[in-house]
């Protein structure tokens, strides 16, 4: 450079900072910053809320009612009461309160919802993080098994089944959870898929990392939060797959009655109790609605594309 | 500073990825990524390898690794006075070969897993490998980021907190974990900012003295490379076609695509006016390139002996390979 005069004018500056970067923030991780955003979102904090109350309702409810689920009243001012103090969502043709057997119809909804998401997780999430991971032929096989059941109409799978299996709360979970996992297992697949060819998961290989560790420590974690919502989302399906079994008669046994057999009963005198069929439908699409406003705030406080 | 004990020998070594056609994926022909190339890299040194985007460079430096299955040739890997044929290992062994080697990563975004600490991303080739104990872990993770020039207080982040200069010393400190002796820096420093850069490559030259690496730098800045090699090699569509110290690279060049190369090279001087002929044509397709020496389409100097005959890999003078018909008979402009 021939600009040696100008050159003089300037002078390093001192470095006031060694350390030379200090964070402003403290460190937020992930499921903190989800949890901020999901704050915001005023339809699913309601959502959340409507399904604490619910699984509140279902655990302690049925303690502070002075009647049990079977406890009949089969005197002719009994049965079929209509709404009234002393029996919230009156009773039904056998003198039972409806107001505790909604408690414990949600019980058998919930559980059955839980229990069949989480099936549904388990076997999802390994199918389509095998699928997915090792592709190829493999992938190309299991991803056709998924489009064959995917082509069956799913509720007709589940009724074969419970056919087989005896109706029974076990048997309901286990026939949901065996036929709804294709749709987490194609979610999985895809966000494996995509990941697979990011930058750190050859770094891992070069590492030395054997692919069951890079399938769990790599690839699932960083699938989260679309697993999440999915399993989210598949509880009200699960809810409402059973609700709809127990109304056709191939749910829970009597007299332990969930939301679908309620329904059912109540359809039959639909003309002259209506409230027989309202409170349990209620009940139905509130926890629904409840379960799929959360699912999409989940959705979006999750999804990293959205980030702002 | 350059020995003269090879560290690793590449034969012939081939890449080809078939394109598949149709509904029963019939493979309709290759992309030759790296087609067929030899050459050795000695202990200690930086070797730097050039080439325009897509010339198959990446793929060489992760095929020498094995991250990639390479489709033919031989990699020789020279540990401890004896040598080990990477492309015969089995997986076990490799894993085992792996600590040995280890790479860096041109995106300092994607090469680090998002839901993993710092702590947890330098700890991962001492978990993996099971080298040390649990305090032996943090002892090694803390001295790796002082190493790198990162804060021993951080290593509870994740890698977004992290500034693109910031995710590569991580990186770095990762690749050294296993004390390797030879580490594929796959353009390290082209996705930072120039200041940053400089520090990146001083912090690669401190390490080297410091530990004896030896780098396959892998790069297509020439300024960079010019920084920072000891030898260069240069690729063209899948192929080396002159390899050679680096004062000769530069200042005289044999092979008529070098000399194209280091003319494209920007000056910091806003006086310097471009004039001279900027390489015509386009880079040939992988899957079908042309007869004779694949540079021959674009060469000023081409002849009809260029269209037929593929030139061979000549060692001109001692060191300086090229693979030109005319290597002899041409004088090319050096760097200026």
């Amino acid at each position: 450079m021939e600009a040696g005069t100008e050159m003089e004018l300037f002078q390093p500056l001192q470095r006031e900072n060694e350390e030379g970067y200090v964070f402003a923030q403290p460190a937020t991780t992930y499921w903190r910053d989800a949890w901020r955003r999901l704050k915001r979102n005023r339809a699913a904090m309601v959502g959340l809320a409507v399904i604490v109350f619910l699984v509140f309702l279902a655990l302690f409810g049925p303690y502070f009612c002075p009647y049990s689920y079977s406890d009949q009243d089969l005197t002719p001012e009994g049965i079929n009461q209509p709404p009234s103090w002393r029996h919230w969502f009156g009773t039904d043709n056998l003198g039972r309160d409806l107001f505790v057997r909604v408690l414990y119809g949600a019980r058998i909804s919930l559980a059955v919802g839980v229990f069949a998401s989480l099936i549904i997780l388990c076997i999802g999430v390994i199918y389509g993080g095998i699928s997915g991971y090792l592709g190829g032929k493999v992938d190309n096989i299991m991803m056709r098994v998924v489009d064959v059941i995917y082509g069956i109409p799913l509720v007709l799978v589940v009724i074969l089944l419970m056919v087989i299996l005896q109706p029974g709360l076990k048997n309901v979970m286990i026939a949901i959870g065996a036929t709804y996992w294709i749709q987490m297992a194609r979610i999985v697949r895809g966000q494996i898929l995509s990941l697979k060819e990011q930058d750190y998961v050859m770094a891992a290989t070069a590492l030395g990392a054997s692919r069951r560790r890079i399938l769990l420590r790599h690839l699932i974690p960083n699938s989260i939060g679309p697993i999440i919502v999915t399993a989210t989302l598949s509880i009200p399906e699960a809810i409402f797959t059973e609700a709809f079994l127990s109304f056709i008669g191939l749910g829970v046994a009597a007299p332990m009655a969930s939301w679908g057999a309620l329904a059912s009963e109540g359809v039959q005198s639909l003309r002259s109790y209506p409230w027989q069929l309202l409170f349990p439908g209620l009940a139905i699409c509130l926890t629904m609605l409840a379960f799929n406003f959360f699912g999409d705030g989940l959705r979006d406080a999750l999804d990293p594309w959205m980030r702002r | 500073m350059m020995e003269t004990t090879a560290l690793l020998r590449v034969e012939n070594l081939k890449k080809y990825y078939p394109i598949k056609k149709g509904f029963w994926k019939k493979v309709v022909g290759h992309i030759k990524a790296v087609d067929g190339v030899t050459f050795t890299i000695w202990r200690g040194e930086t070797l730097g390898l050039v080439g325009e985007s897509g010339c198959g460079k990446s793929t060489l430096g992760k095929c020498i690794l094995r991250a990639v299955e390479p489709t033919e040739g031989r990699v020789e890997f020279i540990l401890n006075g004896s040598p080990l044929e990477m492309t015969a290992l089995d997986k076990k062994s490799l894993r085992a070969a792996r600590r040995h080697m280890q790479m860096i990563f041109q995106d300092p975004y994607s090469s680090l897993d998002p839901r993993m600490t710092v702590m947890d991303i330098i700890s991962e080739p001492l978990r993996v490998n099971k080298v040390c104990n649990k305090e032996e872990i943090e002892e090694r993770v803390k001295k790796l980021v002082e190493l790198v020039g990162l804060n021993v207080n951080h290593l509870k982040r994740y890698p977004h907190a992290f500034s693109g200069g910031q995710r590569q010393r991580i990186g770095i400190a990762r690749a050294l974990a296993l004390n390797p002796e030879f580490i594929v820096a796959d353009e390290p420093v082209s996705a930072l900012d120039v200041s940053v850069q400089s520090q990146i490559l001083n912090l690669l030259l401190d390490l080297q003295k410091e530990f004896h690496l030896t780098y396959l730098f892998i790069s297509h800045d020439l300024g960079v490379i010019q920084h920072v090699s000891d030898r260069v090699a240069v690729m063209y569509v899948g192929r080396i076609v002159e390899m050679a110290p680096t004062e000769e690279i530069f200042f005289a060049p044999k092979h008529p695509y070098t000399e194209a190369l280091i003319a494209a090279v920007p000056r910091p001087d806003p006086r310097f006016r471009k004039n001279k002929g900027v390489l015509q044509g386009e880079v040939p397709n992988p899957a079908a390139p042309p007869p004779g020496c694949y540079f021959h389409l674009r060469c000023p100097y081409a002849t009809k002996r260029c269209a037929e005959e593929t030139p061979i890999w000549d060692e001109i003078t001692p060191g300086h390979f090229v693979a030109c018909h005319y290597a002899h008979d041409l004088t090319l402009r050096p760097i200026d």
